[in-house]
């Protein structure tokens, strides 16, 4: 049982979080033909473009309402119907997600009943589903974000119904914010094992997995759940919750349809993985098929043979909660310890992170407690680069932001090949990191025929350390 | 800020968008069809590259998580500036007005643990809509913590990225700049030493330092710079130099004309891109300076980079001479690039100009003859639409349009401040050579335009326009689909 501790200092430095208007952003971009509108002036739609852009290394459709300074004094009501005539007239979209930012939250702005006017002004558009959330960004952060827009959409999109079961080859799955979209691949794939077809919300592993489209551009999302695939959430015969960030969208959802649901924190290390399996197996009767059970052997062969790399590693975390209780899982059950974690926002879950304390901090505070603990490897996004050089720990990427190197959308960490794949890299990291024992040298050598060789290694001792293999 | 001084912003006598009757460039911005940045965005283009500042964003997370460290501008020596510092208000901090006493602590928690030359605090649109007086708090907290406090007023619903850039310079100007005198000229035994300094010159990806030892060499001393490699304490001399160099950046025309009012400091127009404009600033340093001397020896200078340059880029004409570019800068460093991508050999098919003002433009004809294509909308459509239709080979853009461009498998040079890669002087036309040959000439264009070998369908990335699901239905009719 973990202890939170609250932040304390003034200023944020090297800031660990994202906005939740991002988050839902995020959410939105995994819905066929979307389009997220962030209710806010220009700057805060570019600045997440960006970020999206350069983590997915994929085009991103997102628009703001563009409050300037007269809607900011005189009302930005009119900013939000005519951005949404605008969206519907010019793209066409079958769903327009509609966060909001802080600057029309401090304003007091009411935008469910915006909505509601732009649809008595211009019933023509409501074929078109527009999904408002408030996610000003002084509360929560992207995961918490991300969370409220599943719960919008399914508030939205999923219809009160009693028809669970009658699809019953089908599965939900709820889909939280540290989900890559290989990650949404493999539970896809993980399900059809099971002749089971996942309805994945939202699926970021059809929208921005990367791959090229016949078409030359597309100016919303050129894939993502389809609309009518939430609709039929209803008849599925069970949901799969994944992340208990996700856990009020899971209600949602259950009292709207009666589906039963299965929650799982994370889908990470050996424990996690069988329970989804065991899960899977018992909503189809069937039991569990052969090359499932080769890729659970080849886990347990992984740490096997990872194991003298993560034996008593002491690892320091940051990141959001979801990432944090699956990867401090992983970590512990291969026998690592957890000296330090942060995180950028609260969240009930912290409390069950295998360690002392949770930091709610940033990147500063990381470095702080990881040095003062002793930690020997980062878990962080690629802003913690710089902490891990100071520190000289080898740092393995996780999260967002991901600016630096490729591949984080295709990065697979859940399951029992994704957590091999961790496995395998926090091994190598430890590898290249090895400190070979400083050689020793004896003062009565001096005179002799090493003589020689005292002075070479004064010098060698100086960037005496590390040693990459 | 109050709306008459953002009116005032807006009405820079520097601005050409004055002249034009709708303020082309100053328009509100249209919801649900918006693009660019913001105030903030625009004001820490320009401030952030000044090293050794503790550049604190006062506001919720959004503005500072979201962006921090995104930049591409590169220091020699002090890394705070890639340090991101957000007071990060919460929800309480906004209903209690508890923003102000926060923002004063952070100050001094910066100040205590990072010792900077100066902090700048940069208002955002929640700060500002609460009306917390940043003027009055970075004052107390200058007097109280003993460091230069700078309030940047750049709220992101004051207009968009160039408002923003003008801000920073506004802020300079009144805050930093002759605040404090430059140590004397140094001396070298055989050449008068000049001071100079440089406007809107961000040393992205390091371009500058391809340039600095021009500098160095001709016994220019850059005493200031807004803003590459800067440092707070030679920000603040600028007014002594003798001649200042506004780089591409018509946003910032106005430190200049200020500087040049105040303290006389003569200015010109100048751009590092491309040979001919690499010569060109040189030359101007030394008209403006009036040294016989330094002039002379900056045509030496002149005629032995520009045979050296021309060696090195003889073998780079020949493969891409006649290649034709699409350039889309969003308008400010247009004229710039298609001098440099015409010293290549290259012809620019169109440019684009959302951004440009009447001068701007005037200069793109001069270059470009006077039926030169001009795009003042970037969508994707457009963008691809001309590409096609001027069997373009390569898209030379900003960032946001990177992606845009490899999905729909076209070429593609970044020239944005995020990019990686510099391209100024005339090492730098070298490097941008490289880097057009490498994506035009590259072996994968071909590859993923090729569609499977068992497809019937159209080769990938048609054009939306064409009718190709129609195309594939009649043909399925035809049986000619999956048979
Ligand atoms: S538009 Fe306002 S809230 Fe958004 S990033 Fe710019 S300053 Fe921050």
């Amino acid at each position: 049982m973990a202890e939170i501790i609250r932040r304390s200092k003034p200023l944020s430095v090297s800031p660990l979080k994202a906005s939740s208007t991002l988050g839902a952003s995020l959410a939105f971009l995994g819905l066929y033909r979307a389009m997220p509108m962030l209710h806010g002036a220009m700057g805060c739609t570019a600045f997440g473009k960006i970020f999206l852009t350069r983590h997915f290394r994929e085009p991103i459709p997102i628009q703001s309402t563009g409050m300037d300074h007269v809607a900011t004094v005189m009302g930005a009501d009119e900013n939000v119907i005519e951005g949404l005539r605008t969206l519907c007239e010019k793209h066409k979209p079958e769903v327009i997600g509609l966060p909001t930012t802080g600057l029309p939250e401090t304003q007091g702005t009411d935008i469910q009943r915006l909505v509601r006017e732009f649809r008595a002004a211009w019933p023509q558009y409501d074929h078109i589903s527009i999904i408002p959330v408030n996610t000003p960004d002084y509360t929560g952060s992207l995961e918490s974000g991300f969370a409220l827009a599943v719960e919008a959409i399914i508030e939205t999109l999923v219809p009160v119904s009693s028809q669970a079961g009658r699809r019953r080859h089908q599965v939900n799955v709820l889909a939280n914010a540290s989900l890559t979209p290989g990650d949404i691949e493999a539970i896809r794939e993980w399900c059809e094992a099971f002749g089971l077809r996942a309805v994945v919300l939202p699926d970021i592993g059809d929208s921005l997995d990367g791959h090229l489209i016949e078409a030359e551009y597309a100016t919303l999302t050129a894939g993502g759940t389809p609309r009518d695939e939430i609709v039929s959430m209803g008849e599925s015969v069970a949901t799969l919750v994944i992340g208990e960030s996700l856990r009020r969208a899971a209600d949602a959802l259950r009292q709207r349809t009666g589906v039963p649901d299965h929650h799982f924190p994370h889908l990470m290390g050996l424990d996690a993985c069988d329970r989804f399996t065991e899960t899977l197996a018992a909503i189809t009767g069937l039991t569990v098929p052969a090359r499932i059970e080769r890729q659970r052997a080849q886990l347990q062969d992984a740490m096997v043979d990872s194991h003298f790399m993560t034996g008593f590693l002491r690892v320091a975390l940051a990141g959001e909660a979801d990432l944090l209780t699956g990867l401090s899982a992983l970590l512990t059950q291969s026998g690592a310890q957890l000296v330090a974690a942060v995180a950028p926002v609260s969240a009930p879950s912290l409390r069950t992170l295998p360690c002392a304390e949770v930091l709610l901090g940033d990147l500063q505070d990381l470095e702080r407690v990881a040095r003062a603990n002793g930690a020997r490897f980062l878990i962080s996004n690629a802003h913690a680069d710089a902490s891990a050089e100071r520190l000289g720990l080898p740092l393995l990427r996780a999260g967002f932001p991901q600016y630096d190197r490729l591949g984080a959308a295709a990065r697979v960490w859940v399951g029992y090949r994704g957590s091999r794949a961790t496995l395998f890299d926090i091994a190598n990291l430890v590898l290249e990191h090895h400190h070979d024992i400083p050689a020793y040298r004896s003062r009565f050598w001096s005179g002799g025929p090493r003589e020689h060789e005292m002075s070479l290694s004064r010098a060698a001792q100086g960037d005496a350390g590390m040693v990459r293999h | 800020m109050k709306a008459s001084e953002i009116a005032a912003l807006k009405d820079e006598p520097a601005c050409d968008h004055n002249k034009v009757a709708e303020k082309a460039g100053c328009a509100r911005p249209e919801p649900g069809a918006t693009a660019g940045g913001c105030p903030f965005d625009g004001a820490q283009i320009t401030l952030l590259p000044i090293a050794d500042v503790a550049h604190i964003v006062h506001g919720p997370i959004g503005c500072s998580g979201n962006s921090w460290d995104n930049r591409g501008t590169r220091s020699s020596g002090p890394k705070l500036y890639r340090v991101g510092m957000t007071t990060d208000l919460t929800e309480q901090d906004v209903i209690m007005g508890r923003g102000e006493k926060r923002l004063f602590h952070a100050i001094k928690q910066a100040a205590d643990e990072y010792a900077p030359a100066a902090v700048f605090v940069y208002a955002t649109c929640v700060t500002a809509v609460i009306g917390d007086d940043l003027e009055a708090v970075c004052k107390a907290a200058a007097a109280r913590w003993g460091v230069p406090v700078v309030p940047v007023d750049c709220a992101g619903f004051y207009g968009n990225k160039n408002i923003g850039n003008r801000i920073a310079g506004e802020t300079l100007v009144r805050h930093v700049i002759g605040t404090r005198e430059p140590g004397p000229t140094p001396t070298l035994p055989d050449i008068q030493v000049h001071d100079i300094s440089l406007i809107g010159e961000y040393n992205i990806a390091g371009e500058f330092w391809k340039v600095a030892p021009l500098f160095d060499e001709l016994g220019l001393r850059i005493i200031g710079s807004i803003s590459g490699d800067a440092r707070f304490a030679e920000v603040q001399t600028m007014h002594r130099a003798e001649a200042s160099m506004v780089v591409c950046a018509r946003a910032l025309v106005n430190v200049a004309r200020r500087v040049e009012e105040r303290w006389g400091v003569p200015w010109f127009e100048g751009s590092f891109y491309g040979v001919a404009d690499t010569s060109q600033a040189l030359r101007d340093f030394a008209r403006l300076i009036g040294d016989p001397d330094l002039s002379a020896r900056t045509e030496a200078l002149i005629a032995r980079e520009e045979a050296l340059a021309e060696a090195a880029l003889a073998p780079w004409r020949e493969r891409l001479r006649g290649k034709r570019a699409l350039l889309y800068t969003g308008g400010v460093k247009s004229w710039s690039i298609i001098s440099a991508l015409q010293d290549l050999g290259m012809t620019v098919v169109a440019s684009g100009t959302r951004k440009s003002s009447e001068e701007d433009k005037a200069r793109i004809r001069e270059l470009m003859g006077e039926d030169a294509l001009m795009l003042d909308e970037g969508g994707p459509k457009t963008l691809l639409g001309t590409y096609h239709q001027h069997g373009a080979d390569i898209l030379i853009a900003g960032g946001r349009n990177l992606y845009t461009a490899l999905k729909a498998r076209v070429p593609f040079l970044d020239i944005n401040q995020e990019r990686e890669f510099g391209y100024a002087g005339y090492a730098g036309m070298v490097d941008l050579a490289h880097q057009l040959a490498l994506s035009i000439e590259s072996p994968v264009w071909e590859a993923v335009r090729r569609p499977a070998p068992w497809a019937h369908s159209k080769c990938a990335g048609t054009p939306l326009e064409l009718p190709v699901l129609a195309d594939v239905k009649t043909l399925e009719d035809e049986g000619a689909v999956h048979g």
